[in-house]
């Protein structure tokens, strides 16, 4: 066989190449065409976005700020084995540290860290640096724990070595609702601190049920669009369309109006003696709220893949069934039904995709019982500056969604997403 | 699909069922933002209906509320910075995006679906996720509270979207055309414009406009990113909402309502010239 | 081939973004960016302050609005892009965010003397100068009502705010531990010269958050200053905490029938501090300087029932600016007002702010 091939007398083109040489000539050349064309925005978005979001991510590992504002202590500490307490000499450069940190302003900065991971630190730090200017000479070890117990405490400084470590995981633990204790082994915070973890069930919970609810309520009217005429079905789009191209906040707003409790909603309750005027149900700026106007904003993301699935879908399959003898709930559910699953599936996992990461809306109706974790990752970043647990909680989240991403990439396809 | 002549009682109430239950459905959609827009008139500080309006006494509405708007220089600051920033990232958006909407296309591309996934991820990544990562690299690069900061931004936030309607309108692209065009002697530009250009551009155009809604709708990367001079209409709306919720949000509202009719209307014609063109007759 | 038009488009976008950033930098010279609490109080500001000092220097004064604290300050430090010049603080955050070096010292000595030639240092009240701050007002936060909710008994103290049986209805409370551990430990039988060190114990916050707890269900939080009000105006809360000067607003522009329960008020001031590596520090000293002298603190009062931080000022307080009422019965420092206040402790609130806030989050979000 290779010999009857190697005897064959070689194609060539027109100007005397190789066949195959210019047939990947060719191909390389349309490759490197095809991306060049991408290279761009490609450059631009890896720049622009996935840069960024990646260095923020790290901020969840790095832990540089004790090492670069108290180095000798943390060297020291490194070194320490973690029994019992530091010796003198160690609180010796940690007392002399301290006093400089004091005049430098950055005292502050350490007392935030350590409190981030052992809650009432701050105030033993800032107390104990004010008043060991005044102490003039050792013994250190005696003077510190004189002004505060706390530093005569095995976990003080099992938390200052970890926080010596110029990388952690604490911030993760600390978003698993977990934490190192006082012999560095980990367990679970206590019971009443326990947040993010509940958070994260929360909003997956949340999730799940503003997706099935979409399903409810956008299943039928996809199926009543697909079947009426064109003329009628477009009209009726047009209900959905709007509110998809509204402004979120417009729409938001429009629910505060609905919903509050001097609201129309109440009112009209009111005026048909459903409710007595003293009695007006709280329907937002709780949970109910939440899903409410999470359903109505996120419906449209579940309506327009089903419908279009829902089109191809030819009526005469129903009709063969039914001429066969099927019930009209067996036609459905036996030959309609299965037909509609990939649109039940993009649209499913579309607004799942879109709500555990949803932030405007919960933070405008949610009030205290609607959070969703998005908001806690604000709050993070923007009130506590616990920058470094906003990206370990950011970073689960994310891990999360591209999960999700990426199975509806693989079941639905990207390019098949359909946008009104 | 209409009711069966054959249709028995039960088949019947179960028709009417349903298209009672979608009808209420239809009105949860639509009915939060009609309600909006009578209550934008109210010539009382309050979000309700007044018994004047009720009564359809012309004294219970006023259009104080949109005087507010043009009044206040907030506002009239908010509407230009989203006009500026909107348009600024829609051009930059769409013209990297049909780029690359025309290099996915091609039969040849390489690692296609990591592209694609990677060009898509400013669509899926959570708002807050991309806001918070944006705040801390544009404040390291000087461009927090700038403009360029908050359209570059905005761009990357909106490029999936001319991304994906480009690369569905090429999806029903006929490679012969291009063929064709050159066979008969037109030159590669020539077969561009006359020939590529009018065929996609109603995909550009949607694509546009949905960057174009998306920066003029998005608040979190706003309230990240910018400055007291680079106010948006959201990020007014936002502060109006949280701290004090006046009427004149309301009138604002009504007036992107009346935006966002003008652009689904736009993108209706665009949607049926381009089945026009491409020959689908409507189904 | 495909180069044409995306070049053309690139071109706009870049002169648009230049253009931008050249307006941007031209007007930063002589623009400040004034940070305070909105609503009411702002406009007192603006009136008092702003306003007189863009006509007399020809600057210009961007005003923001903030809720408080010092996450914005220290974000923007942090990341090193202070666009804020000057904002109006509590003594608390003052206090810290020097310690942290987050605001720029401010030398006292440059303050403008009274109308009689008292030095800054002297005619200021005890304890509103700071090294990194420039008092402007005492303020408080009390509990106000909307007198149509309660038709029979009216709420007249602190405990009658937690006492959900015989005054139902919803409450608004500000969303931060502050103040309202105070209140809670007051509401239940500690004296007002006893709550900051119950509050150092644990047992005294575990009380604190108990009796939060027997309220929790029925609060509606708050964050702006602005909000109070408009939460009594719209229904949504019966009786509320809020800041006084904005109730007193309420009542006299408005017309609202708010009443305010001074028992148990908790006092505090209000300073300017500078975030550290403004751009335009010589420009906002100068405003500072202008917005505390003698008449210009006694101006403010016309327009909100603050009390002014000079004690040059309090003479020439005298009739609200709109309605011509006497402002004197509306001041929280009035002695009929002042029986029960409490004064916010700012060496408390600076050392454990943090570990509060925490606790405080973690119980909202139980």
């Amino acid at each position: 066989m290779a010999d009857v091939t190697m005897e064959r007398p070689v194609i060539q083109t027109a100007d005397g190449v190789p066949l195959k040489t210019k047939l990947r000539v060719t191909t390389r050349n349309n490759r490197l065409k095809a991306f060049g064309l991408v290279i761009p925005l490609l450059a631009f978005v890896l720049i622009a976005f996935i840069f960024p979001i990646g260095s923020m991510l790290l901020r969840s590992v790095d832990n540089s700020l004790l090492p670069s504002l108290l180095p000798r202590t943390a060297a020291a500490l490194q070194e320490w084995d973690g029994q019992g307490i530091p010796d003198e000499a160690t609180f010796a450069i940690f007392a002399e540290e301290m006093v400089a940190a004091r005049k430098a302003r950055t005292i502050g900065r350490v007392a935030t860290r350590v409190n981030f991971e052992r809650s009432g630190m701050r105030s033993t730090f800032t107390k104990s640096a004010r008043r060991l200017a005044k102490v003039e000479a050792g013994p250190w070890k005696e003077a510190l724990i004189k002004i505060d117990k706390k530093w005569g405490e095995q976990g003080t400084w099992t938390t200052l070595k970890v926080l010596s470590e110029p990388l952690t995981l604490t911030h993760y633990l600390a978003a698993l609702d977990l934490k190192y204790d006082d012999d560095l082994s980990i367990v679970s915070e206590a019971e009443d601190r326990q947040i993010y973890v509940p958070l994260f069930l929360r909003t997956l919970w949340v999730s799940l049920g503003i997706t099935v609810l979409c399903l409810l309520l956008g299943y039928p009217i996809a199926f009543l669009m697909a079947t009426l005429p064109v003329r009628i079905s477009n009209l009726l789009m047009i209900l959905v369309l709007l509110p998809f191209w509204t402004s979120l906040l417009v729409r938001t707003t429009s629910w505060i109006v609905m919903l509050q409790t001097e609201g129309v909603l109440n009112d009209i309750m009111v005026a048909l003696g459903l409710i007595s005027d003293e009695s007006r149900v709280q329907m937002i700026y709780n949970m109910t709220g939440t899903v409410v106007a999470m359903t109505h904003i996120l419906l449209p993301f579940m309506v327009l893949p089903l419908y279009s699935v829902m089109k191809t879908i030819s009526p005469s399959y129903v009709r063969a069934a039914r001429s066969l003898g099927a019930t009209p709930a067996t036609a459905f559910f036996r030959v309609y039904f299965p037909n509609t699953i990939p649109g039940i599936g993009a649209g499913s996992l579309l607004v799942f995709i879109l709500s555990i990461g949803y932030y405007i809306t919960p933070a405008l109706v949610g009030g205290r019982t609607g959070q969703l974790i998005s908001n806690l990752i604000a709050f993070h970043m923007q009130k506590s500056l616990n920058w470094g647990l906003a990206g370990a909680l950011g970073a689960l989240l994310l891990g999360g969604v591209l999960a999700l991403y990426i199975l509806y990439n693989r079941i639905v396809g990207v390019d098949n997403m359909k946008l009104g | 699909m209409a009711l069966p002549p054959y249709a028995g009682a039960g088949e019947r109430a179960w028709y009417y069922g349903f298209r009672f239950f979608c009808g209420l459905v239809f009105l949860f959609l639509i009915a939060p933002i009609l309600i909006i827009v009578p209550l934008s008139f109210n010539a009382e500080p309050y979000f309700t209906f007044t018994p004047g309006m009720l009564s359809l006494s012309p004294d219970a509405f006023s259009l104080r509320w949109y005087e507010d708007i043009f009044r206040n220089e907030q506002w009239i600051q908010a509407v230009q910075n989203s006009v500026i920033i909107g348009v600024s990232a829609t051009i930059i958006a769409t013209a990297l995006g049909t780029l690359a909407a025309l290099g996915l296309s091609r039969p040849f591309m390489p690692f296609r679906t990591v592209i694609m996934g990677l060009l898509i991820s400013p669509m899926i990544v959570p708002i807050i996720i991309s806001a918070a990562g944006m705040y801390f690299f544009y404040s390291n690069v000087g461009l927090a509270q700038t403009y360029p900061g908050l359209i570059l931004a905005h761009a990357a936030l909106g490029t999936p979207f001319v991304v994906i309607t480009v690369t569905a309108t090429l999806v029903g692209f006929d490679h012969s055309l291009t063929r064709a065009s050159a066979s008969l002697g037109a030159s590669p530009p020539t077969t561009f414009f006359k020939v590529i250009v009018p065929l996609i551009l109603p995909g550009v155009i949607s694509g546009g406009l949905f960057a174009f809604i998306t920066s003029f709708d998005e608040v979190v990367a706003v309230l990240f990113l910018s400055g007291p001079a680079q106010t948006t209409i959201p990020r007014q709306m936002w502060s109006g909402i949280r701290e004090q919720i006046s009427p004149t949000i309301l009138a604002v509202a009504t007036v992107l309502i009346c935006v966002s009719i003008a652009l689904l209307a736009t993108l209706e014609l665009l949607r049926r010239r381009n089945e026009r063109m491409r020959g689908i007759r409507a189904a | 081939m495909t180069g044409i038009l995306p070049k053309t488009s690139f071109a706009v976008a870049g002169a648009v973004a230049l253009s931008l950033a050249a307006a941007g930098a031209a007007s930063a010279a002589d623009t400040i960016t004034v940070v305070s609490w909105g609503g009411a109080y702002t406009k007192s500001q603006v009136e008092a302050y702003h306003k007189p000092w863009m006509a007399k220097t020809g600057n210009k004064i961007n005003s923001v609005d903030y809720n408080g604290g010092l996450a914005e300050i220290k974000a923007q430090v942090e990341a090193g892009n202070v666009t804020w010049d000057a904002v109006d603080l509590e003594l608390a955050d003052v206090v810290r965010g020097c310690d942290e070096g987050l605001l720029e010292p401010i030398d006292a000595s440059i303050l403008p003397p009274s109308p009689k030639g008292m030095a800054a240092a002297e005619d200021f009240i005890e304890g509103t100068l700071h090294e990194c701050g420039v008092a402007t007002i005492l303020w408080s936060t009390i509990v106000a009502y909307d007198d149509t909710k309660f038709s029979g008994k009216k709420p007249t103290t602190l405990a009658d705010f937690f006492d959900t049986k015989t005054f139902p209805g919803k409450r608004g409370l500000r969303k931060s531990p502050k103040i309202n551990l105070e209140w809670a430990l007051m509401a239940d039988g500690v004296p007002a010269n006893k709550v900051y060190e119950t509050l150092e114990t644990d047992e005294g916050r575990d009380r604190a958050f108990k009796k939060l707890d027997s309220i929790k269900d029925s609060i509606v939080w708050w964050e702006a200053g602005a909000q109070p009000p408009q939460l009594l105006a719209d229904g949504e809360v019966a009786i509320t905490s809020a800041y006084n000067g904005r109730i007193f607003n309420a009542q006299v522009s408005e017309n609202k029938p708010f009443v305010i329960i001074w028992d148990g008020q908790v006092w505090d001031i209000d300073l300017w501090g500078i975030p550290k590596g403004t751009k335009n520090k010589k420009a906002v000293l100068e405003f500072i300087k202008f917005s505390t002298d003698t008449q210009r603190l006694a101006d403010q009062a016309k327009y909100i029932s603050y009390g002014p931080a000079r004690k040059s000022s309090a003479p020439l307080v005298g009739k609200h600016a709109e309605t011509g009422i006497d402002m004197k019965p509306h001041m929280p420092t009035t002695p009929a007002n002042f029986e029960t206040a409490l004064q916010n402790s700012f060496e408390f609130w600076a050392d454990n702010q943090d570990e509060l806030n925490e606790r405080f989050s973690a119980w909202l979000a139980k």
